[in-house]
């Protein structure tokens, strides 16, 4: 099929680092964001030569990303992410323990706060895009990110006191 | 700490090593193969003549660029004349990758692989699938090739078509030199199609 767009070996190299940064967001740092990260480039590889040229390409993969941690979740049968699971963190975030405690939190979190922090932190979606994806309204999707950071922000510090 | 800083510290928290990216990558590219979705695998090889990128569609081996030719712009090309589904992929080329090797060994003197020559149309074409007929070792002029082919007057367009061969190295348009003798343009340049007759006059 022709089209104008760019080899997708190349969207993967720009984008591979950020999607899963989301899915990890969502699902937590195992092997279900891994399966969410290759079911979102799979589609993604299957609809590329129909993508518009000038589309946004990182909130196209966001909101399939967001589709397929779904699915994941779904399929697995279960509902919130195993805290007890999340694994020894590879993280440059200080000692180990840190980046435990923060993933715990980050897990805790009402799933609309943790997806819209992953999705527009992470993924660099507008408040607009993520209310698109959530349901409700920009603002909702803005006070819900807005809500979850100030959760985690004592985590956050106290990750920088040690 | 400020939000700026929250937010950095939550986006190092997910941040995949190298490696996990990589071995991601690779099973991304192993599951399109098999599904069917993969319109180009490519790869890049080491080589006397220097990196080569290889290239194949479901139907065969479609591209072997030199590094000179800017591989950023090779893939872009075939991403616009076939198709932008591509990615790095080596399975599909591990058939490739050997019969190379042995060429470069020595110890092969005729490519067995199936060949898709999508990239090049009428007379190029037709000329590009004739190449092989010179054999290891030898060496035949612009006007032979036209000959050979049923137009002896057309030695330029042979020339043109050697020039934008898609596939050098394993349609060997390096074997082909000017009526003078001389070695004439190469798209690997004259060193590499000097290096290669070198290779098979060298061969045992």
């Amino acid at each position: 099929m022709m089209s104008a767009n760019q080899p997708f070996d190349r969207i993967v190299e720009t984008h591979g680092a950020t999607v899963l940064r989301v899915v990890r967001a969502v699902l937590g740092p195992h092997a279900d964001a891994d399966d969410a990260w290759s079911e979102t480039f799979l589609a993604a590889l299957g609809a590329w030569p129909d993508l518009p040229e000038d589309a946004n390409v990182e909130a196209w993969l966001v909101t399939i990303a967001h589709r397929k941690a779904i699915d994941v979740v779904r399929r697995r049968g279960r509902h919130a992410l195993p805290v007890a699971e999340v694994p020894e963190p590879r993280s440059a975030v200080g000692p180990a323990d840190d980046g435990h405690e923060l993933w715990a939190a980050v897990a805790r979190l009402p799933d609309k706060q943790r997806r819209s922090i992953a999705y527009h932190y992470l993924g660099g979606l507008t408040y607009a895009e993520v209310a698109t994806i959530l349901g409700g309204s920009a603002d909702a999707a803005r006070r819900a990110a807005a809500d979850g950071m100030k959760k985690l922000r004592s985590h956050f510090r106290a990750g920088e006191v040690r | 700490m400020s939000e700026t800083g929250d937010i950095r510290t939550l986006m190092a928290l997910g941040t995949p090593d190298q490696d996990h990216l990589a071995r991601l990558r690779a099973g991304l590219a192993a599951r399109a193969e098999a599904e069917g979705i993969l319109e180009i695998s490519y790869t890049t090889i080491e080589t006397p003549v220097g990196r080569l990128l290889l290239a194949a569609t479901a139907r065969g081996l479609v591209r072997v660029a030199y590094e000179r030719e800017g591989f950023d712009a090779v893939l872009e090309a075939l991403a616009a004349r076939i198709g932008p589904r591509i990615l790095r992929a080596p399975q599909r080329l591990v058939p490739a990758i050997g019969e190379l090797e042995q060429y470069f060994a020595g110890s092969r003197r005729a490519f067995d692989l199936p060949l898709d020559f999508a990239l090049s149309t009428g007379f190029r074409r037709h000329v590009q699938a004739h190449l092989p007929d010179v054999a290891f070792g030898h060496t035949a002029t612009y006007g032979a090739i036209a000959r050979l082919v049923g137009s002896p007057r057309a030695y330029r367009a042979v020339g043109s078509a050697c020039a934008t061969n898609p596939l050098p190295v394993v349609v060997p348009c390096h074997r082909v030199l000017r009526g003078d003798g001389s070695l004439g343009g190469y798209v690997g340049g004259v060193e590499a199609k000097a290096a290669l007759l070198a290779l098979e006059r060298a061969a045992p």
